[in-house]
């Protein structure tokens, strides 16, 4: 199935491309040979796929809620500022 | 929790909590106006919206949660008296970042000295066969389309990992993937290029994979 072409790239290039790949940032020729391998590569298609979950994942971090107490010594501070 | 679905582009989805993106930007706009006529409501709005990710961020720069503390007040400070100067070219989650970046980095401090080693790999070698294939099958994450992953389950692991990463890295992920910027707007914040962007982006992403790939399939 894997015909190698003197310029097809293997897998382990293929997983130091995917940023550049999901940022559009590829030149069409290297972009056109990384969706080549994939095309030919379920492992490599099936980890372009989890750095898409770990984005997606990444982007669902949840943070602490304020503390009332944070809020009011700001409000605080507002107030002072805002009297200065 | 109120709860959305994620579709990824191969039609994978799985649980994300709602994010008030489109709605917060349009009520920035509307808050900034409201602050310059001295409404401490409004104030208390952005401080209740981004007091938190500003601490996470300033902690990237600093040594400790006090220092990043400090950095985060003068940022507050230095909305309250430079309102004025928000032209709205950048959307004001930008500008205000910048802001804090700023303070943060002229509160003294450099690179964390114990900063983790960076991986030069996006994946370890090992895993590589001599002609570069993989050696083992990679795992799919999601086996159906139907299949669902708990992003709030995965958050504290996700928080933890983002905690380990490298400074540099930690802050263009953060911009990125946590806070939603573009690749221009994190260039601006932290002042860099976008080749380095990218970089330090990748390093990071591909460490927090890794740490989810050695904890997946064991839940």
């Amino acid at each position: 199935m894997l015909s190698l072409r003197r310029k097809d790239i293997v897998c382990q290039q293929a997983v130091e491309l995917v940023t550049d790949y999901l940022e559009g940032a590829l030149p069409r020729r290297d972009r056109r040979r990384f969706e080549r391998h994939l095309r030919a590569c379920p492992n490599c298609t099936a980890y372009v796929e989890q750095i898409r979950i770990t984005i997606a994942l990444t982007g669902a971090v949840e943070v602490d809620e304020l503390t009332p107490e944070a809020r009011e010594d700001l409000s605080e501070l507002y107030r002072r500022w805002r009297s200065e | 929790m109120v709860s959305g679905v994620a579709t990824t582009r191969r039609g994978a989805t799985f649980l994300i909590p709602r994010r008030p993106t489109l709605r917060a930007v349009d009520t920035d706009v509307e808050m900034v106006t409201r602050l310059r006529n001295g409404d401490e409501q409004a104030f208390v709005a952005l401080v209740s919206r981004y007091q938190q990710p500003m601490l996470r961020l300033a902690r990237s720069f600093v040594p400790s949660q006090a220092v990043a503390e400090e950095a985060v007040q003068d940022t507050w400070l230095g909305l309250v008296r430079g309102i004025e100067n928000f032209e709205g070219r950048s959307s004001f989650k930008t500008w205000l970042f910048r802001i804090l970046v700023n303070r943060a980095r002229s509160a003294g401090t450099k690179e964390h000295p114990a900063a983790p080693t960076e991986a030069l790999h996006a994946v370890d070698p090992a895993r590589f066969n001599a002609e570069g294939q993989w050696a083992d099958p990679v795992d799919k994450w999601i086996e159906e389309s139907e299949q669902r992953l708990d992003a709030a389950a995965w958050s504290p692991i996700l928080k933890a990992a983002l905690e380990d990463l490298p400074a540099r890295q930690r802050q263009v992920v953060l911009l990125r993937d946590v806070e939603g910027l573009s690749h221009d707007e994190a260039c601006s914040v932290l002042g860099i290029s976008v080749g380095n962007q990218r970089v330090l982006l990748h390093r990071g992403r591909s460490q927090l994979r890794g740490i989810l790939e050695a904890k997946m399939g064991k839940g």
